[in-house]
Parts: structure tokens; C-alpha cells; sequence
């Protein structure tokens, strides 16, 4: 049963269907090992964005604070993709790498381990 | 006249027999109509009710002898809140960053006394059993006055401090208000029997006291006389809805073996949103209290596992079993309210209270209380976070950030097993995802999808469009979305929120008192 209601196949309307942001998508974005920002990150993004644009550009401005961010090698960086390794292609676009509307998407910065090693 | 008088004068009911009347006498099965017609949502849930009159109302109150009661508690609340305001006790706390965890409760809290008022209006309509439904009307009314005399009291604060003005209003659309929101929303939505398992037994017999003792003592030890007040004015209207609690689940319980697992399922799902609201007390215990009580892994420790497992080892014998992971969340005491302090100092721009870093001595406190957690995980991010603040830079984060679907909350909260490691989880619905901050959050999810597809995300309806006030024009030239979205909250911009040592309560508390801004 999807739902326990008072009219028999209830269905609810999705809030957040792709279709209400206006030509974008969301994507969230995390830092592993970097809890100074609290949370992982939300931002509408252009779904044709190449992911090379994402990681040179728009991922070190998100984090630009935190001290660890100047100090990221992004060759070594491993990327997850709802908690799964990939290595995405920087010239195609998000949706080209399996990042659709509400993937999740996470980065590994080896050998930093945030402010004075406590993860944050 | 030729009615003979009656010798004594009319008979005066015993209480007993004036209960009996009023919650049995005044009830009719209807004719015309099928009962199931007069009372339509109290079958669908699929619980089995055989026999309404073995509700058994501890408390046995009449409609007269309620009245008296608390018209005798408003005169005497009314009274210290006057004697309150005539002598400026807004003052005599012990220093203003108290006054935040008010604007929290007012806020975060009394429009839940609101909901709660309404919640119970309806259910009392739809429960066919008489005395049930005079039960819940009796508590309809008690929410009703609570949220009333803690708008009262609080008042008084509105007039010197920030961000009071109107709880109403941002109880509505601010984003963190949303996780009290979308919780009683979550259990008005429900039928009724699901409303009272998680009102009136999860969360007022379970987790109440996680919530009231640390205000009111809070409130009590940071001297602030006129909440302390308020408190004790509810507290034997609390203590009759904590009693209806256990009654309700036993009630049901008892009336068929098959309302088991749907009553366990329940409580499941409202032990683990209850206590995801709970993180918001968390902080405010360990964080924004400027005299602590209790830390909040003591307040877990003897609230819910020494009182809690007590409970439900006596519900054993229903079949009924603890919670399902009440474990994570006892995991969690030693990390979580470091969690939530975390949210609210990044995003403390976008909120309608202050937050701060604690002094060192509330740091060596801290460091007490949780030993295996706050030297190694939390202290070096506070530090930074004074040192940047020392050099002109307090830290914001400037980035929305990744809610819960079913809590709504920051996704803040880490692995059971590691507190280093932010907690993702996601369920595939409808060619949509959609993520969450645990394991409880997701199960309450796949249990009910159709249900929370619809939540309304604050994060995600500021990006389509949703929380601008009337008439701005989003694409006009300089247009700021996230300035405007502080308007449509109806904050007053460069009050309400923010550092607190950065703002006009701050100068105006140490203008008008002469005390210092933190006291030591």
C-alpha cells in the first residue's frame, strides 16, 4: 500500500518534479570529511552543464571557505555517485554522466581531512 | 401551581454520576443515517474497535468541574505575568543569547499547541465512542489555552528583543520551521486513530518530557520567571494528556489482536519523528542555555532509556515491542545536538534567532559532557570558527543546503556507526528520488510515498519561485532571490538573524542593563 488514505488509489502530486524548476535540475552535492558545511549542498543547475564546468568552476567557488579547498589536488579526487565510485567525463554534460534531476553527487579529497583532522 | 415542589430542592449528581451522563448518557446511535455515514473516518486505518464503552477516562472530568479548574489557573497566571511586566523581568535574565531559545519555543513550539488544538477538534468529531470524543475535546480546548497564555507571556519579550513578532506568519514558510510544521501536519493528515497514537501517546506520554523539562528548567535556572510560569500552568493539563496517551494505546491494544502491528507501525514511524523535532531541544540544552541543567545525552539517558524502556517493557505484554531504531538514536546522544548547533551556525542569516560560538568554559562543559565526541570532532571547528570571526570573517554558508524528504531537516546527521560520515540514503519512486537523513526518515518514506512526495521542501520552492512576497518581479534587473526570500519570511533583515554577538539585542541588552552580552 502506498498510502493509508480515506480514497482507494490515492495518488499524491511530486512537489518537486523537474518540470517546476524552470529548465534546471537540482543536483546535491557533498564533501566527504568536511563537516564545516553542515550539509550537503543544493543548487539548480542547467541539465546540459558540462561536469568539468561543475568541478573547476562551481564546486571550489560552494566551498570557497573552507581552508582544505585551496589545497584540493582534483586529480586525485574520487567522486561518488549516489554512494556508488565513478569516474564521470568532464566534456559531457551532467544528465550524459547519470546526474538527472536529484542525483547526489560526493567527492573524496585524499589526504585532507578538514580543520585540525576532525572531519569538519 | 399545582406541581408540588420537590422537598430537597433539585437532586444534586454525584461526580461519578454526572461523568457517567455526560460521556455516556449524551450519546445516541443515529437512525436515519448508518453510523459508518455519521462517522466516516474512524474504519478506514483498519482499526477494529468492538466495544467504545471500555474507554476508561482516568481522570472521570466534567464539564463544570474543568471550567473551575482553569479559570482558576488563568487568574493566577495572569497575575504573575502582570506583576511580571510591572516589574521589567523581561531583564533579570541571566543574559540576552537566552532570549533566542524563547524565539525558538514561540516559534517552533506554540503554533504546535495551535495544531494540536485543531488536531484534537477533529478527532473528537471522528471517534464514535462518546467519551473518547469528550476526551479530545477537553485537550482541544487545553492546546488552545496553552498556545494563548505562552503568546501572552512571551509578549513582554517582543517589546525589547528581535524576531518575536511574528510566529504566526513564520511558523508558515520558514525553512526550519518546517520540521514542526510538516510533523503535526503529518499526524492531522493521518486518520484518527493514527493522530492520537502519535500525539497524545508518542510524543505526550513518550518524548513529552524531553521537551517541557528542559524549557521550563531551563527557564527556571536562566531566570526567566514569566516562561516558568506558563510552564507550571499547563503542567497538570500535560500530565492529564500523558495519562489519555497510554490510555488511547491501550485502548486500542486491547480491542483486537489485529490492531497490533498497525499500532507497532505507528510507533515506529512517531518515535522517529518525534525525535528528529527533539534535535532542535538538543541544542537548545547543550548550546543555548546560558545555565545548563542537564546535557542532552543525560536528559536521553533518563527520559527515554531508563523511563522509556520501563514503558515498553510494560507494553510487552500487548505484544508491543521498543521502537525500531531507538538504538540509532541512542547512538546518536553524544553527537547530536553538535549536529544541530552546526545547521543553524551556518545558515544563522536565514534564521529569526542568533547563534554564537560557546565561551571556553561552555567548551570545557561541553568537553565533560561528551568526552569521546566534542575535543576530537566539534572544539576545532568552534575555534576556527572564533578565530575567523575575530578577523572580520564569521563564517556563513552561503549555499542552501540538502534537505530530508520526510524530516526536512538539514541533511546534517552522520552514520550510525561513524560521526564523520554525513548519513545519505534514497528510495527510487515515480522515475524520482529522493534522499534521506536515515534509515527511520526512509522506512516512514516507503511506507507512504504517495504521502510525502508532496512535502513542501523550503529548499526546493525557493528554487521554483514559490517564496517571494506578491508582486516582486524575479526578473527585474539586481534581483536577489535569497534577500527576497528573508522578506517573505517577515523577518526585519539585519535583526532577526545573524551573529549574535553582531547584533542590535546584543547592544541594546547591554544598553538598557548594563550587564555583559555573555555572562560568565
Amino acid at each position: 500500500m502506498s498510502v493509508n488514505a480515506i480514497t482507494p488509489d490515492y495518488t499524491g502530486e511530486i512537489k518537486d518534479r523537474v518540470e517546476n524548476f524552470h529548465g534546471q535540475q537540482l543536483i546535491y552535492i557533498g564533501w566527504e570529511d568536511h563537516l564545516m558545511y553542515c550539509a550537503p549542498l543544493c543548487i539548480p543547475v542547467l541539465p546540459s552543464l558540462p561536469f568539468g564546468t561543475l568541478r573547476d568552476q562551481i564546486i571550489p567557488k560552494l566551498y570557497e571557505l573552507h581552508p582544505d579547498m585551496a589545497k584540493v589536488d582534483w586529480n586525485e579526487v574520487v567522486w561518488l555517485r549516489s554512494g556508488q565510485p565513478f569516474t564521470p567525463d568532464p566534456e559531457k554534460s551532467l544528465v550524459d554522466n547519470g546526474l538527472g534531476h536529484k542525483a547526489v553527487i560526493r567527492f573524496r579529497t585524499p589526504g585532507l581531512t578538514g580543520i585540525g583532522g576532525s572531519c569538519s | 401551581m399545582n406541581m408540588p415542589a420537590a422537598p430537597n430542592g433539585p437532586k444534586k449528581l454525584s461526580l461519578k454520576e454526572n461523568y457517567a451522563l455526560l460521556t455516556r448518557g449524551l450519546g445516541w446511535d443515529t437512525s436515519y443515517e448508518d453510523m459508518d455515514k455519521a462517522f466516516p473516518l474512524d474504519k478506514f486505518e483498519g482499526i477494529r474497535i468492538h466495544d467504545w464503552e471500555k474507554w476508561e477516562d482516568p481522570f472521570r472530568l466534567t464539564m463544570d468541574a474543568y471550567w473551575k479548574y482553569q479559570g482558576e489557573k488563568e487568574r493566577k497566571l495572569y497575575a504573575i505575568v502582570d506583576a511580571f511586566q510591572q516589574n521589567n523581568g523581561q531583564f533579570n535574565v541571566v543574559d540576552a543569547r537566552y532570549i533566542n531559545t524563547l524565539k525558538l519555543f514561540l516559534t517552533g513550539v506554540s503554533p504546535l499547541e495551535y495544531a494540536a488544538h485543531r488536531g484534537f477538534a477533529m478527532a473528537g468529531r471522528n471517534f464514535r465512542g462518546t467519551s473518547a470524543r469528550i476526551a479530545c475535546q477537553m485537550q482541544a480546548i487545553d492546546e488552545l489555552r496553552h498556545a494563548q497564555t505562552q503568546a501572552h507571556t512571551i509578549s513582554q519579550y517582543n517589546k525589547f528583543f528581535n524576531g518575536l513578532h511574528d510566529p504566526g506568519h513564520m511558523h508558515d514558510r520558514v525553512w526550519y520551521l518546517s520540521v514542526p510544521k510538516s510533523y503535526f501536519e503529518d499526524a492531522m493528515t493521518a486518520g484518527p486513530f493514527e493522530f492520537v497514537t502519535a500525539i497524545s501517546f508518542s510524543f505526550e506520554y513518550v518524548l513529552t518530557n524531553l521537551l517541557f523539562m528542559p524549557f521550563m528548567s531551563g527557564a527556571a535556572y536562566n531566570g526567566d520567571m514569566a516562561t516558568v510560569t506558563f510552564g507550571f500552568s499547563a503542567q497538570s493539563d500535560e500530565s492529564r494528556h500523558m495519562t489519555l496517551g497510554l490510555e488511547v494505546v491501550k485502548f486500542i491494544l486491547e480491542q483486537d489482536p489485529a490492531n497490533i502491528p498497525i499500532v507497532q507501525r505507528w510507533l515506529d514511524k512517531w518515535f522517529w519523528r518525534g525525535y528528529r523535532l527533539l534535535g532542535l531541544v538538543s541544542m537548545m540544552m547543550d548550546y543555548m542555555l546560558p545555565r545548563r541543567v542537564m546535557s542532552w545525552a543525560e536528559a536521553w539517558e533518563m527520559y527515554f532509556e531508563q523511563n522509556g524502556g520501563a514503558l515498553f517493557n510494560d507494553l510487552a505484554r500487548y505484544g508491543i515491542r521498543m521502537p525500531k531504531y531507538h538504538d540509532v538514536a541512542s547512538m546518536e546522544k553524544h553527537r547530536l545536538s553538535h549536529e544541530v548547533w552546526g545547521i543553524f551556525y551556518n545558515y544563522t542569516h536565514a534564521a529569526a534567532f542568533h547563534t554564537w560560538v560557546p565561551e571556553q568554559a561552555e567548551m570545557e562543559w561541553l568537553a565533560s559532557k561528551y568526552p569521546e565526541t566534542f575535543d576530537r570532532l566539534y572544539r576545532p571547528r568552534l575555534e576556527y570558527w572564533r578565530a575567523q570571526q575575530e578577523q572580520g570573517k564569521r563564517f556563513y554558508n552561503p549555499t542552501l543546503p540538502m534537505l530530508c524528504q520526510t524530516c526536512q531537516i538539514p541533511m546534517g546527521f552522520t552514520e550510525p556507526d561513524d560521526p564523520t560520515k554525513i548519513c545519505y540514503r534514497e528510495s527510487d519512486y515515480r522515475d524520482n528520488k529522493f534522499h534521506f537523513c536515515s534509515d527511520g526518515c526512509k522506512d516512514i518514506f516507503d511506507n507512504e510515498p504517495e504521502k510525502y512526495v508532496q512535502s513542501w521542501l523550503p529548499v526546493h520552492q525557493i528554487y521554483q519561485g514559490n517564496c517571494f512576497r506578491p508582486g516582486v518581479d524575479p526578473t527585474a534587473p539586481g534581483f536577489d532571490p535569497l534577500a527576497e526570500v528573508l522578506l517573505y519570511y517577515g523577518y526585519h533583515v539585519g535583526e532577526d538573524g545573524g551573529e549574535y554577538l553582531d547584533s542590535p539585542d546584543r547592544r541594546n541588552w547591554e544598553q538598557w542593563t548594563g550587564k555583559p552580552a555573555v555572562a560568565t
